[in-house]
């Protein structure tokens, strides 16, 4: 049965709960379709991970394999294809814990870069896994700056081959999923030389597996790199060429192409290499993203309402701890993050839809916004979601550093987010250079892409609240953080011209310039995430109580945003001290409004317990006795031989030497 | 890969530095000769065949607990072989035989021990203590439950006194109520210091002490009517076996209570103690050792991102040129180099909270308990204050190591979740925030009542001044002097000033809105949550500003200073919302001082690796391939991936299981 506690916060939702669902779903046909493979999935017992927190590396990976293949099967017995609708929700089913994924990534560097005789020899045997792919780009020695990358690619006329090397120790592939154990094939990034001219970074493709025994080809070296913070099912590996030859037709060549005499073709725009990246960055905000930062926040807040600790009032029952503004201060700003990150994915992935039919119109035009776009959200909704999701375990206090509440596994996940498919600074420094780029042109009375047209428009005059109340209005808050955004901007441009005309060599001033254009790039983000939730609110339909409780978190995710970073906004003055008590009341009390709606707008996520798989966050929040039931099957709690071993003479014979 | 030399990046590094860094390493710990004797002690253990194991990483929990629980056993035998008592050189030993990490013994080590000799009789002494000391019993120190932590009166415990046979009898009457998280207890001990409410002549009397056997010496297994075991996997703490304990109307005599202070007599009448006050001392001791390693987890997790940093070569910075150390770019500087300055700061805030303490004991010893409240309530806030930063400021330096900071081999992630916990445990940082804000609240009323305050918080004097001149803080602006810490303490003192007062404020406005105390208490939470920040902010620039003066080589103050100037102007600039708002500093001001971070980041910049040098961690204590000393980091990375569990055969088994009859398949 439900924990009356947690009953008791559903009853008085102020909204639809199923509503919300499908308003996140994107309609009701998606809610059932998603439903339906989750239940698909969840029911078979090959899929399940209640075990999981209990197992070694080794066991993980074993296990990540059988699920990949079992998976197979799965999805023929369910008539589940590529291209069918059920396709994106079975990576969420699974909550990623399948072997593998590196595969899919195999295929399309060769549906994106190959051509199409590539495609038509390499394609359908990844499918039918006659080959296991994966993709590797990253070494030792250089992650996100693509152009250090050091494995070489040696074009051998005589042969007609490419000749593969990686010369040193910085230059070994390290860190391609799949790699380390399971992969036979591999799209090796190399540094491309014909006739001693380097033509800079190409993708080979590289069997470094017999497809009979699995042993290792020769010239090839290849493992597992160790144990990391997370993804132990995933074989994670390092890659030593040493001579390897392949035949000319494995390079790439959708392209660029090596001819038989070693001259060197460049067909097609270089630019769709941007495309790629841009539309991973998107592709990973949904699921690798949002989603651990929504299971935290409904672990976080159905445990918050079940745990009840010290009191409030003298006299009456220990209070929930939900009801502690600190706690709400910690955990609904979470919530309207989730809600406000899921809305700009959306934006992003209508951009990136447009962006793509221009693309195939040929017409590159808009590629510039949607690569500073995807590089500034991808950075600013890792960063975000990373600390939401500590936020949220530390939340738990105790319980929450266990494994069995589900939180140290979605954090150490999540976490890596921060680094793969770009490192975040990096990524803001390259936003920051569109936004000065833009800035800079803007100011010239050129035209610049729609996302930036703001920085030609700066008004004059301050904040022109008067009250608290006038800080739940969408057009004061965006307003100021279009105000700051833009003067980030202005005052870097202006700090860089003032270097560079001061004599200071371009390079050196800008990165004397980087903290700060850092800072500019991510209100520029924060603004448009603003910006955009307040649209999204005003076109929600008014009915079932959707459009209010949206627009509270909306409000609650701007003035978190200005609570959070006081300075930026009270520095020229645009919002004052007085403003500023304001903003801070006016928050403190979204804080006790959104509380009565925190348990209904996490339910609204709609994971089940078997997806959290967690001992605080369970639908009917019997949090303490599924703790102690699931502890008692931790494998330490069968009789370990450290007792015999070491216990025993401890207690006994070593007494004499004492 | 051993015998490999410096790398020539690291090399360059320290001759470049523009002091000794032994100096600055006697400083940090109390002396040359106190590092003299850390370090023989440490070779002490380092070189002895019986401390040395395979990588812990490569190991599962069970092994990790067996090869902790190997090591503590013979700790115990070689400390006392040694003739090794002081308690600082036992920390020392066990930290270096531990490699800093937690072990199964560490509650009898540090709780039961102790517990007996402070709470037991002289009876009960004769009884246990020499049996533990011999570790026939293992004892534990059994808590924090299911249901409740930091909040302890609302444990849920019983033991009730039976006159008829003079016993306690010890129950876990609901689920929450079980014991949860001790550590030693899920497989290591078989006692255990049980706090429950204790019931006599049907009466509740509150939370008291009783040692209770909870396994069969000889056996080892559970006594009738105890439920024990290992709580399972959690974030760290491997090697730790924190455990769950529940008991079914278990008796134990009545001489079993600790009745040092408290007691229940044979007919259950039951005597007051004397004075509560004294357990605040144990308190303040362990909230002191986590501000130590607070600044000692920070040192290591800064030491690893620098070192790195100076090895790693990155991108470009100047067009066809070498691709430069990322320690070169402004922004991994920005990361870095504040997390660097506040761990220096915080080494010095806990050696001064240890020194205080031990003099504050002194006085107690002696009846005066006049200082206690205020230690105690500046504890509490710079436990959390220190833990807080410290749990983010290790993130960052992983995060600072890139894609390689996430592999286990770059240590990090080990040292943060060891150390994450202490943000709950020995009070959750929140509810410790709110202690400091109480006495702060006091503090406040006291001076607006007209009496004046000592110590750290007499800066709350000046406000009732102010109001006499009827000048509000707001209109003040400080003459900041930005390369002088004592001005920059000023600036500190004013902002905390300012948010505990309007904490006050905006908690009398509740309190006139007639709501319960306990209500506007909760109201106004984030703001009382604010103003303890502030204060222990305030407290840290001022005691790392006040260790300047104490330093005498001209090289290392020069350098501590620049320290302690970009900690106290990194946290204006962070904080510069504070500053603003309250009218402490312009913006032209704080523009200011935003530029002067940047400046100080270069000043800094040359003596950066030297300055984690200075920490003096042994490479097998940091436990990072990244962090080395020769900083030789790729080679290393691939010889212990080699290692890896993964690498054990050439094919791995599921290629047989599972790949194959697939491809055939398929």
């Amino acid at each position: 049965s439900v924990n009356p506690d947690l009953a008791s916060e559903r009853q008085t939702a102020s909204f639809s709960v199923e509503k919300l669902t499908a308003l996140l779903d994107g309609g009701t046909e998606q809610t059932r379709i998603r439903r339906a493979v989750v239940e698909a999935i969840e029911s078979d017992p090959v899929f399940s991970r209640e075990n999981q927190y209990f197992q070694t590396q080794n066991e993980r990976y074993e296990a990540a394999v059988r699920k990949a293949v079992h998976l197979q099967k799965k999805m023929h017995e369910m008539g589940w294809t590529e291209n069918g609708p059920e396709y994106k929700y079975i990576y969420r089913a699974l909550s990623g814990d399948v072997a593998f994924l590196l595969h899919r990534v195999f295929m399309r560097s060769i549906s994106v870069l190959g051509s199409d005789k590539q495609i038509a020899k390499w394609i359908p045997l990844a499918t039918q896994h006659k080959l296991i792919g994966s993709y590797a780009q990253t070494e030792l020695g250089h992650g996100t700056y693509l152009q250090g990358l050091e494995t070489t690619a040696v074009f051998d006329t005589a042969t007609q081959e490419f000749i593969l090397n990686t010369p040193k120790i910085s230059a070994m592939k390290w860190w391609p999923g799949d790699m380390g154990r399971s992969a036979t094939h591999t799209v090796v990034f190399a540094q491309l030389y014909i006739h001693g001219k380097c033509y800079g970074i190409h993708p080979f493709i590289v069997q470094i597996r017999s497809l009979q025994d699995h042993s290792l080809c020769p010239g090839i070296t290849a493992g597992d790199i160790g144990p990391k913070m997370n993804f132990e099912h995933i074989d994670n590996g390092y890659l030593l060429l040493k001579n390897v030859r392949i035949p000319r037709e494995n390079m790439l060549s959708k392209f660029c192409e090596v001819r038989p005499d070693g001259t060197y073709v460049r067909q097609g725009s270089q630019k769709i290499n941007y495309f790629t990246m841009t539309s991973v960055r998107i592709s990973l905000i949904s699921d690798e993203v949002l989603t651990p930062l929504m299971k935290a926040c409904t672990i976080a807040i159905r445990y918050s309402a079940v745990r009840r600790q010290s009191k409030l009032k003298p006299g009456e029952q220990e209070a929930k701890i939900l009801d502690y503004q600190t706690q709400q201060e910690k955990l609904l700003p979470q919530v309207a993050a989730a809600y406000a990150f899921h809305f700009i994915n959306d934006y992003l992935q209508e951009l990136f839809n447009r962006g793509y039919g221009e693309i195939q119109r040929k017409n590159f035009d808009m590629l510039p916004e949607l690569h500073a776009l995807s590089s500034g959200f991808k950075a600013v909704i890792t960063q975000h979601c990373t600390a939401g999701v500590e936020i949220c375990l530390r939340a738990c206090g105790g319980h929450g550093y266990s494994l069995l509440s589900g939180l140290p596994s979605l954090y150490t996940k999540i976490i890596a987010s921060c680094i793969y498919e770009g490192e975040n600074t990096i990524l803001l420094l390259q936003t920051a250079r569109f936004l000065i780029k833009c800035f800079m042109a803007a100011n010239a009375g050129q035209p610049v892409p729609p996302s930036v047209t703001y920085l030609a428009a700066v008004k004059h005059g301050n904040c022109p609240a008067k009250s608290k109340l006038d800080f739940l209005s969408p057009d004061i808050y965006t307003e100021a953080y279009q105000h700051v955004a833009v003067r980030l901007t202005s005052s870097t441009a202006a700090k860089l011209q003032d270097l560079i005309q001061s004599g200071v060599k371009k390079y050196d001033a800008w990165n004397q310039c980087t903290v700060q254009l850092v800072q500019a790039a991510k209100a520029h983000c924060h603004y448009i995430a603003v910006k955009n939730f307040a649209e999204t609110v005003e076109k929600l339909e008014t009915k079932a109580g959707i459009q209010k409780i949206m627009k509270h978190l909306c409000d609650l995710f701007a003035l978190h945003g200005i609570f959070s970073n006081t300075g930026a906004f009270l520095h020229d003055g645009y919002i004052s001290a007085v403003q500023m008590d304001m903003v801070t009341a006016s928050y403190l009390d979204l804080l006790a409004v959104i509380r009565k709606d925190a348990v209904p707008l996490v339910d609204a996520f709609d994971f089940t317990d078997k997806s959290l798989n967690s001992a605080l966050g369970s639908y009917d929040g019997q949090v303490y006795q599924r703790l102690y039931e699931w502890a008692q099957k931790s494998p330490t709690n069968q009789m370990s031989p450290a007792y015999e071993r070491y216990l025993k003479p401890l207690l006994h014979n070593t007494l004499s030497k004492l | 890969a051993a015998a490999m030399s410096v790398n020539a990046d690291l090399r360059r590094e320290r001759a470049a530095a523009t002091f000794q860094p032994e100096l600055l390493t006697h400083i940090l710990d109390g002396g040359a000769e106190r590092t003299r004797r850390r370090k023989e002690i440490e070779a002490l253990v380092l070189n002895d065949p019986d401390f040395q194991h395979e990588d812990l990483n490569f190991l599962s929990r069970s092994q990790r607990y067996e090869q902790a629980i190997r090591k503590s056993s013979l700790m115990v035998m070689k400390l006392r072989e040694y003739g090794i008592a002081d308690p600082e050189e036992i920390y020392w030993f066990k930290s270096f035989v531990h490699r800093g990490r937690p072990e199964p013994l560490d509650l009898h080590l540090g709780m039961f021990l102790p517990t007996l000799l402070t709470q037991a009789t002289p009876e009960q002494q004769d009884r246990f203590f020499m049996p533990a000391w011999n570790l026939e019993i293992v004892g534990t120190y059994a808590q924090t439950e299911m249901g409740h932590g930091t909040h302890l009166r609302g444990l849920e415990t019983t033991a009730t006194y039976d006159p008829s046979t003079q016993e306690f009898i010890l129950n876990s009457p609901t689920v929450t109520s079980i014991k949860w998280w001790p550590g030693g207890l899920g497989k290591t001990s078989n006692h255990a210091i049980v706090l429950a409410q204790l019931y006599t002549q049907g009466e509740c009397k509150g939370l008291h002490a009783f040692i209770v056997p909870i396994r069969q010496l000889g056996t080892h297994e559970p006594l009738p009517g105890i439920t024990v075991g290992d709580i399972g996997p959690k974030f760290g703490y491997d090697e730790m076996d924190n455990g769950y304990l529940k008991m079914d109307n278990f008796r134990i005599p009545r001489e079993n209570m600790l009745m040092k202070y408290a007691q229940v007599e044979p007919d259950g009448t039951y005597v007051k103690p004397v004075s509560d006050k004294l357990t605040y001392g144990t308190m303040v001791f362990i909230r002191s050792l986590i501000v130590g390693d607070s600044a000692r987890s920070l040192s290591r997790a800064c030491t690893i991102a620098i070192r790195y940093s100076a090895v790693r070569h990155q991108s470009e910075l100047k067009p066809g040129e070498p691709e430069p150390q990322i320690l070169d770019y402004q922004t991994q500087q920005y990361k870095l180099f504040p997390l660097l300055a506040t761990a220096y700061a915080f080494h010095f805030v806990g050696a001064y909270i240890k020194d205080t303490y031990h003099r504050v004991s002194g006085d107690i010893s002696t009846g005066d308990l006049s200082e206690l409240p205020e230690l105690h309530a500046l504890t509490a806030g710079l436990k959390a204050f220190t833990s807080w930063t410290a749990n983010a400021g290790i993130e960052e330096c992983r995060m600072a190591c890139g894609g390689h900071g996430y592999s286990r081999c770059s240590g990090i992630p080990d040292i943060y979740v060891t150390f994450t916990p202490s943000c709950t445990y020995e009070g959750e940082n929140t509810v410790m925030m709110l202690q400091t804000a109480r006495f702060l609240m006091k503090s406040y009323s006291q001076v607006t009542s007209g009496q004046q305050v000592t110590g750290m918080v007499s800066y709350l004097n000046d406000l009732s001044r102010q109001r006499i001149q009827h000048q509000h803080v707001a209109a003040r602006t400080v003459t900041m002097r930005i390369n002088d810490p004592t001005s920059l303490v000023e600036a500190y003192k004013s902002r905390a000033a300012r948010l505990v007062e309007s904490a006050a404020k905006n908690l009398q406005a509740e309190l006139n809105h007639r709501k319960s105390k306990e209500d506007a208490w909760n109201r106004t939470s984030v703001d009382l949550v604010r103003a303890s920040e502030a204060h222990c902010h305030y407290v840290v620039v001022k005691l790392f500003t006040a260790k300047l003066a104490e330093v005498s080589d001209a090289a290392v103050h020069a350098v501590l200073t620049n320290l302690c100037l970009l900690y106290a102007l990194f946290g204006i600039s962070r904080n510069a919302g504070d500053f603003l708002q309250a009218g402490i500093l312009t913006s032209a001001q704080i523009t200011q001082v935003n530029q002067h971070v940047k400046e100080l980041l270069a000043v800094i910049r040359p003596n950066a690796v030297a300055l984690v040098d200075s920490f003096d961690f042994h490479d097998v204590h940091l436990g990072s391939v990244l962090g080395r000393y020769d900083g030789n980091v790729y080679e290393n990375m691939f010889e212990w991936a080699k290692k890896s569990p993964l690498n054990k055969t050439q094919v791995h088994e599921s290629f047989h299981k599972h790949l194959k009859p697939m491809q055939a398949k398929l």
